[in-house]
């Protein structure tokens, strides 16, 4: 089978989607297990993904899929009951399926033994003695159906849903047709074409399906023929009069479209008549939602048309390279800033001020580009807690609240693993087992409540439990223990510090290693990771009443505003996120405090870095003056102070890597390129103030 | 190091440093550069002088003479950064002067002559005499090994 790059793509993505709609559904049938309807939607998306999977050749997948949608027919026809049981193997199946797509995505073919999901579905299909095997053979002959149909000429298939509506435009006194259109050979502009007649037809009717696809029509994939299946009030004459007048069509068809036509097997009929109302109340009402609730329709409902001109899919790739353009535009605005200043050209200075406003405006448009809802990651976590609470045999309800937030690229990459780490800590160590619960006067049913929101320019993720809360004896004892605090000063630790120190290295508190935590990784490493990522993560607990997880991210990585500041002929970059303020002080305020050189600043005393030190700064000569610049940061509760030479200024800059070959230098986050075109580094306060 | 083994002739890029001829085959060298303005980063070894903004693309620089343990000189004119890729690396040599592209045979490479007590054999690979040349190839990976 050809499988063009382009189809595969769109395969993957679409069956990522089914496949997340499938799990969200399944969870919610759990919680509504005689809800028929729910069962309905999530055979519909089995379906679509067993039709696509089984025309891009992947076997193993459609089969699957196969026997899993047998398993939810039967369901469907209340000869099986829901139990968590039977939706645990069903779960599997969709685990299954999800690792095939990744497989596929990551280039293989997709194949994999799923010879025991499939035994077991078949062991639940069979339970029943009903006829299981009739809409297995209606399948079949359905497809069969479905490439005679192709071979005839007629090349508009229509599924479920396509059927529903054409059933209810004709109880409704429409006239469904399949208009087959063919524009003259020498048509030059056949897009402009396609949109007339799709234009023409809209005014009298609506387009239901199209082949080739809305899509592939826009772009001009097709040869000279298309078919539309299109219902209206108006006669086939009417309608090819009207088509017809379109210039450079060759010839228009309108053949009434009749349910034999349409109707290829009687499991779609059963569908169909238990779906009809809640379809209608959508077809009529809710057009944009519908989209939203059914994505794998968007890409031939051709009845969207409009919503589609205003969104495109745009790859990553060229996302990637515009961001990289416009930090090259944003180094050499800088330069062009440096210049003006440095000329003092009035002319030239309004222009750079004018091109730096429009530049903010477009800085703002790229980077909100880029951004996506953190529900790609949320999304992935309902089935991980019903999993854990099902293995710990503890009862847990997942809340998450603002899953549309958006964050940029990068950090959404970055950021699943993290969240994995502290939602399975939550439900592991956090939730206790029914009966303590029960015992303390609790819920039976814990809640894990996972919330996104944005403030100023930082995103704000929490991971909030109603569980034990953090035991600090406990925490102490074990801190001891590993030698993280020595005993004296464990005495002088706030509740807070106390809480922080789960975040060390080398600590881990479960007292029994369970299969879901104590893997030897501690919340050190999620600690590290969102560092990495200009994050900041922070703990509240309270004993018997829960733990709340505040992580502090940044909006975007690529371009942050840093404090320039100067040590003897070098320039050094401090992000302004870290830093409280600057102050100059006399060299007779510094004080000594146990070889420390220290401040006092609005009351608190302020340990001094000197960064020429820290730096190794080459002086030429002794550096000696009344009066120190000192920039007062800040890292989570403790501030210092750093000594630099003079301050430059405040600027934007694009964060650069130093690249491959120097990793791992010390407090040094990165680089990035000045207006006079020099490299200046940029200083990590986090392992500065370690 | 060299690659194309069923060539009889490599390309490569001859450069100086104090009175002795070094060669980089060409398909790991990116550019030339003249001396620019290099950004120093505290704490590395000795030897890496620094990072320069090659269009927009940070990059390191070492120095060869340091690296091989040979006495700095001042900057001069015909002093040259040879930006060198080696796998998912990319580094730029000071060097005293890039003056040559030339083709040597493979035959012609001999195994390096056994010299005791000098820092920079461990870097050679080969050296190759062509008319009264001798020519140092290097080993670019015990080059940019920063762990020793």
């Amino acid at each position: 089978m050809e499988m063009n790059q382009q189809y595969l793509d769109m395969f993957i993505e679409e069956s990522k989607e089914h496949l997340q709609a499938c799990s969200d559904l399944l969870l919610e049938l759990e919680k509504n297990p005689n809800d028929i309807s729910i069962v309905n939607e999530i055979f519909r998306s089995a379906h679509t993904l067993k039709g696509m999977a089984a025309t891009m050749g992947f076997e193993d997948l459609a089969d699957l899929t196969h026997k899993m949608e047998n398993v939810l027919d039967a369901i469907r026809n209340e000869k099986i009951k829901v139990d968590s049981n039977l939706l645990d193997i069903v779960f599997e199946s969709v685990d299954h399926l999800e690792a095939m797509i990744t497989d596929i995505d990551s280039g293989g073919n997709g194949k994999r033994d799923v010879s025991e999901i499939v035994e077991k579905l078949k062991a639940i299909e069979a339970g029943k003695p009903i006829p299981s095997s009739t809409p297995v053979q209606q399948e079949i002959a359905a497809d069969v159906a479905v490439e005679e149909e192709i071979s005839a000429g007629r090349y508009l298939i229509y599924d479920e849903y396509d059927i529903t509506v054409l059933q209810q435009s004709k109880e409704q006194g429409f006239n469904a047709y399949e208009i087959t259109v063919s524009l003259r050979q020498d048509c030059l502009l056949k897009a402009a074409r396609v949109y007339m007649v799709f234009q023409v037809l809209e005014k009298c009717g609506e387009v239901i399906k199209s082949f080739p696809t809305v899509e592939n029509l826009e772009e001009e994939q097709f040869d000279q023929n298309f078919q539309v299946a299109f219902i209206s009030k108006d006669s086939a004459e009417e309608i090819q009069k009207k088509v017809s007048k379109v210039s450079e069509i060759e010839n228009v068809d309108v053949v009434p479209l009749t349910d034999e036509m349409v109707r290829k097997s009687s499991r779609e009929e059963i569908v169909k008549k238990e779906r009809q109302q809640q379809e209608l109340e959508k077809v009529t009402q809710a057009p944009a939602q519908e989209k939203k609730e059914e994505p794998a329709k968007k890409e031939t409902n051709a009845s969207k048309h409009s919503a589609h001109s205003k969104t495109i899919r745009v790859s990553i790739e060229r996302l990637d390279i515009l961001m990289n353009l416009f930090e090259e535009l944003v180094i050499d605005r800088g330069r062009l800033q440096s210049i003006a200043t440095d000329v003092k050209h009035g002319e030239l200075t309004e222009t750079v001020e004018r091109m730096s406003r429009t530049m903010g405006d477009l800085q703002n448009i790229v980077l909100t580009m880029r951004m996506i809802p953190i529900e790609t990651v949320f999304n992935r976590f309902p089935k991980m807690v019903r999993s854990l609470s099902r293995e710990l045999n503890k009862k847990i309800n997942l809340d998450i609240i603002g899953a549309e937030t958006e964050l940029d690229r990068t950090v959404i990459d970055e950021i699943g693993d993290p969240l994995v780490h502290l939602i399975r800590n939550s439900v592991d160590h956090g939730i206790e087992s029914p009966d303590v619960r029960k015992a303390k006067g609790k819920p039976e049913e814990g809640t894990v409540t996972l919330r996104a929101y944005h403030s100023g320019n930082y995103v704000f993720i929490e991971i909030e439990d109603d569980g034990a809360g953090i035991n600090k004896e406990k925490v102490l004892k074990k801190a001891i223990e590993r030698g993280i605090v020595t005993k004296e000063s464990a005495l002088s630790l706030t509740d807070k510090q106390i809480n922080e120190l789960i975040f060390e290295s080398g600590f881990s508190t479960a007292e029994k290693i369970t299969d879901v935590s104590g893997r030897g990784v501690g919340l050190d490493v999620v600690k590290t990771t969102i560092q990495s990522l200009g994050g900041s993560i922070s703990i509240e607990s309270q004993q018997d009443v829960g733990s709340k997880f505040s992580i502090q991210l940044p909006l975007t990585l690529s371009i942050i505003s840093v404090m320039l500041v100067e040590i003897e002929k070098e320039i050094y970059a401090i992000p302004l996120s870290s830093i409280i303020e600057t102050s100059i002080i006399k060299k007779s305020e510094i004080l000594n405090a146990h070889n420390q050189k220290v401040i006092d600043f609005r009351g608190k005393v302020v340990p001094l870095i000197f960064l020429d030190e820290v730096f190794e700064v080459p002086r030429s000569e002794a550096y000696d003056d009344e009066y120190q610049s000192v920039v007062i940061v800040r890292k989570g509760d403790k501030l210092a102070g750093l000594v630099v030479d003079s301050f430059i200024g405040q600027q934007e800059i694009v964060l650069k890597s130093l690249g491959n070959y120097l990793k791992n230098i010390f407090a040094i986050s990165g680089a990035t390129i000045l207006g006079n075109g020099q490299v200046a580094l940029i200083i990590d306060i986090n392992a500065l103030m370690k | 190091m060299v690659t194309v083994a069923e060539q009889d002739s490599i390309k490569v890029i001859v450069f100086q440093l104090m009175d002795k001829e070094y060669a980089i085959p060409v398909s790991h060298v990116q550019g030339i550069e003249k001396m620019m303005y290099i950004t120093r980063v505290p704490r590395t070894e000795k030897f890496v002088k620094g990072v320069i903004n090659l269009r927009g693309v940070v990059t390191p620089i070492i120095d060869l003479r340091e690296r091989f343990g040979l006495p700095p000189v001042e900057n001069t004119e015909s002093v040259r950064i040879i930006i060198v890729q080696l796998d998912d690396i990319e580094v730029g040599f000071v060097v005293d002067s890039a003056n040559d592209v030339i083709d040597i045979p493979v035959n012609s490479i001999e195994p390096q002559p056994e010299v005791v007590g000098v820092k920079e054999e461990a870097f050679i690979s080969g050296v190759s005499k062509i008319g009264n040349r001798l020519l140092i190839l290097l080993h670019l990976d015990k080059v940019l090994n920063l762990s020793e």
